[in-house]
């Protein structure tokens, strides 16, 4: 039994410290990229369409800002006009404590792909993986809960009374007379993009020998 | 007289022959479906070309879509109209100044290169001597120049040169000059004159100021046009009661056989000006041609010709001859040659101003038909001229003519169709351009008469999409517009991009507020003025205070920054009603002279909650108000 577990335990070790090959470490220096990409793009998309607004409303969100569609980004203050007859907070960055960490944290996840770069072992790209599928689910989880909020601290003095609700995450679903679109974009991809890139990268050394 | 009887008789000839082979458009169940189909708009889509047609004395523009001919809206100009609360704020009313009507004919779209560029339109009123611009950018007059001095009767305008250098305008009332001066009209011989004037325009802002004028003896000058091509630089026009008659004109300006039209070169008037060869009369440089040659010169035409429009290759320019049964064709290098060779009717001269042979420069006359009034292009060498007496439209073929066809004059023309009923102006799209469209005709008749259901004895003009684009013309479409369309000008869709909102940072109104926080009431004195802001579904304040006496000044600002999301403001009983867009601030100024609560609220309706928007407006006693009174109160309540 002991030497089964002390056995186990040396795999695990020997794994760990398994040095990462040329393209384990090429693959990781893709990933940094492509996540310092991915901040110029939005994370994701909230599309809502009326009979009145055929063409839609846009919003986009950004790892450190929300940005309306349309000329000068009007589309955020029309959603939060017609937001107000339900007695629904305006949306703005300032609200989002989100949009302030989070640049820190890709900065942060970014110097730790450098460093599995550099440093080539194992245990560096099983560190990155964990914290970032952490800060990952983490992120979706506080984008769900604010959306959770909005939907549901409603002004009791608003002119229109509605059920309380949260608005979709991904997917389509139906409020009042709009119909919201909520889906990932290019951001997101980038982002999903990377972890796989760093698993690739794990991958492709799993065989190498133990220091 | 013996002429013009026998040319009536060919004409009349021609004209039955005409109608008696020309059935009704849409007889057949397939030729119904082709024209609904060809000027149906499916909902949804979109008109392909913009219709501006002016509004005669109702003092507007209207704009219409083709191919459906749906009116789609109103530009008001210089009349009041409370829909888009023109007339109510203090901007638009300085520019009415003291009228509230006018009478809109002819409008013009700017040109560059003889071609449409979108910019502007101009429109004349026949009624004040004014000339308004209307911006393509958000379709709202801008500016009203006028009444412009020493000029009578606006009607003879907006004719623009190629570049939109001018506005030339030329006077259908003739009186003695300058205005104010009072003489017997039986002396309207000697003491009365007509003007040409051309209007400036600024390049950049299309403002507009009175240039120079030329003095002219006391014709009714009607119609005309602006050369292009050869003809750059030059511009003509029709007269009637060459006669120089001053009392009932029906008859006495209806003697001559001919009358003469006027051939301007207004880029040697421009010239002449810049020399000092002008003198000032109300702050205006006058020519008098006699003494500055080379500017204006007579031609005679066929009697009492209406309408002068220059082919695009500027090298015709027809008259239609109104009591004659022909138009009349001009070439315009055979006046050139004429004008070189001073080759001048002798003793002819009218005030000093030489008269050219009409056999010199005449290239032809088209047996049209009865009523002849105004001519225009599709830029494939065919013209279309409305026919008021035989309610028609008649197309023919331009010069040059084959001998054949200069034999037998009656070959060149190549179609008619029926209108419904006589027809005054007509459009060709683009004709009054280097380059038409072509494509469809519009026919703007002056009658109705039963056409449409029965609405009691005031009736609507009709209106007629005519489909050029084949060898035969084809009535396709129908409709009614208020009084009273005279011209009009097509403009495509895709040449223009509007603007939808007034972008917020664009608006320099010092008055303007955009927040809460800015808005509010205050008082200086016994003025108290108001700062609006203008929201889905509020305004902020809500609430006026003042006291009988006060100078009320109130500006409201429309923040919303989505296209249609328009607010009003209502002043019950106090004849106000102002219309912002989004973006846009206006202003109103009254004096308070009655005690009393008076409700204000948004009269364009916006929103769900649009009804509830309103607040109140409170006239004190004097002396009466509470200490605070003169503040305004915001919202309370909402989440915003």
């Amino acid at each position: 039994m002991n030497k089964g577990v002390s056995g186990l335990l040396r795999r695990e070790f020997r794994f760990l410290h398994k040095p990462l090959n040329v393209w384990s470490r090429l693959l990781l220096l893709a990933a940094a990229v492509t996540i310092g990409i991915s901040l110029f793009f939005p994370l994701w998309k909230m599309h809502l369409v009326a009979p009145q607004y055929s063409d839609g409303l846009d919003l986009y969100i950004f790892p450190y800002k929300i940005q309306g569609g349309g000329l000068n980004g009007q589309h955020l203050n029309e959603i939060n006009n017609l937001n107000h007859y339900i007695g629904m907070k305006p949306l703005q960055a300032a609200d989002f404590l989100e949009m302030r960490w989070m640049p820190f944290v890709f900065g942060l996840i970014i110097l730790m792909t450098l460093r599995s770069v550099v440093f080539g072992e194992m245990s560096n790209v099983v560190d990155l993986f964990a914290v970032y599928t952490y800060f990952g689910l983490f992120s979706i989880g506080s984008f769900w809960y604010r959306l959770y909020q909005y939907g549901h601290n409603l002004d009791p003095q608003a002119p229109v009374h509605i059920k309380p609700f949260t608005p979709m995450l991904i997917g389509v679903k139906q409020i009042a007379n709009f119909r919201e679109y909520s889906f990932p974009q290019a951001g997101a991809y980038l982002l999903c993009l990377s972890v796989l890139l760093i698993i690739l990268a794990g991958w492709f050394s799993r065989k190498e020998r133990s220091a | 007289m013996k002429p013009t009887i026998i040319l009536n008789a060919v004409a009349l000839v021609i004209t039955l022959g005409f109608t008696s082979c020309g059935k009704q458009t849409g007889t057949s169940q397939a030729e119904r479906s082709a024209n609904a189909v060809a000027s149906y708009v499916a909902p949804g889509e979109k008109d392909e070309y913009y219709l501006f047609y002016s509004g005669g004395h109702s003092g507007q523009v209207f704009v219409a879509g083709i191919p459906s001919l749906r009116h789609i809206v109103t530009i008001p100009v210089f009349a009041p109209y409370p829909g888009t609360g023109y007339g109510f704020d203090d901007e638009s009313k300085k520019m009415l100044g003291d009228f509230t009507w006018g009478d809109v004919h002819h409008p013009a779209l700017s040109q560059t290169n003889s071609k449409y560029d979108g910019r502007w339109l101009f429109v004349n009123d026949n009624a004040n001597n004014r000339i308004a611009r209307i911006d393509l950018r958000d379709f709202k007059t801008h500016q009203i120049l006028g009444p412009i001095p020493n000029s009578i009767g606006n009607h003879g305008s907006s004719f623009i040169t190629e570049n939109s250098e001018y506005i030339l305008c030329a006077t259908r009332f003739s009186v003695p000059l300058p205005k104010g001066r009072v003489a017997d009209p039986k002396d309207y011989e000697k003491e009365f004159s007509g003007m040409v004037s051309g209007i400036k325009v600024d390049p950049q802002t299309g403002e507009m100021k009175v240039g120079w004028q030329i003095l002219t003896p006391p014709f009714d000058w009607d119609l005309g046009s602006t050369g292009k091509g050869p003809s750059s630089g030059w511009a003509f026009w029709t007269s009637y009661n060459t006669e120089m008659a001053h009392d009932t004109l029906e008859v006495n300006a209806s003697q001559k056989d001919r009358d003469l039209c006027a051939v301007v070169n207004w880029r040697a008037a421009e010239k002449a000006v810049a020399e000092g060869k002008a003198e000032m009369m109300d702050g205006v440089p006058i020519i008098d041609p006699a003494k500055v040659p080379g500017i204006l010169y007579f031609v005679a035409i066929g009697k009492s010709p209406h309408g002068m429009d220059v082919d695009p290759s500027g090298k015709w320019i027809v008259a239609g001859g109104k009591l004659q049964p022909t138009t009349t064709v001009l070439n315009f290098e055979k006046i050139q040659q004429a004008i070189a060779k001073k080759d001048f009717v002798h003793g002819g001269d009218v005030r000093g101003v030489p008269v050219l042979e009409y056999n010199d420069v005449v290239e032809g006359e088209v047996p049209v038909g009865l009523g002849p009034l105004h001519t225009q292009y599709d830029g494939k060498g065919n013209a279309y001229t409305s026919m008021f007496i035989d309610s028609a439209i008649v197309k023919w073929k331009l010069p040059p003519w084959t001998d054949e066809e200069k034999k037998d004059m009656t070959k060149t023309v190549l179609d008619k169709v029926q209108a419904h009923f006589s027809t005054g102006h007509l459009v060709v799209a683009g004709s009054d351009t280097a380059q038409p469209y072509g494509k469809w005709c519009v026919a703007m008749n002056k009658l109705s008469a039963g056409r449409h259901v029965n609405v009691g004895p005031s009736q609507p003009e009709s209106s007629q999409l005519i489909d050029i684009s084949g060898d035969k013309m084809k009535m396709v479409a129908e409709a009614y517009t208020e009084p009273e369309p005279h011209f009009a000008q097509i403009l495509k869709v895709s040449e223009i991009q509007p603007a939808e909102v007034y972008p917020k940072d664009e608006n320099k109104d010092p008055n303007a507020v955009w927040e809460k926080a800015q808005s509010g009431v205050t008082r200086n004195g016994n003025q108290v003025t108001a700062k609006l802001m203008a929201i889905r579904s509020r305004y902020n304040p809500d609430r006026i205070d003042a006291q009988v006496g006060d100078e009320l000044t109130v500006h409201v600002t429309n923040v919303e920054q989505t296209r249609d999301m328009i607010h009003g403001f209502g002043l019950i009983e106090h004849n106000v009603n102002m219309v912002m867009d989004p973006g846009e601030t206006k202003t109103f100024h009254i004096k308070l002279t009655k005690p009393g609560v008076f409700p204000f609220y948004c009269t364009n309706f916006c929103s769900a909650l649009h009804q509830e928007m309103q607040g109140y407006l409170v006239v004190w006693e004097p002396g009466k108000a509470p200490a605070t009174g003169a503040t305004g109160t915001g919202s309370s309540g909402g989440s915003q």
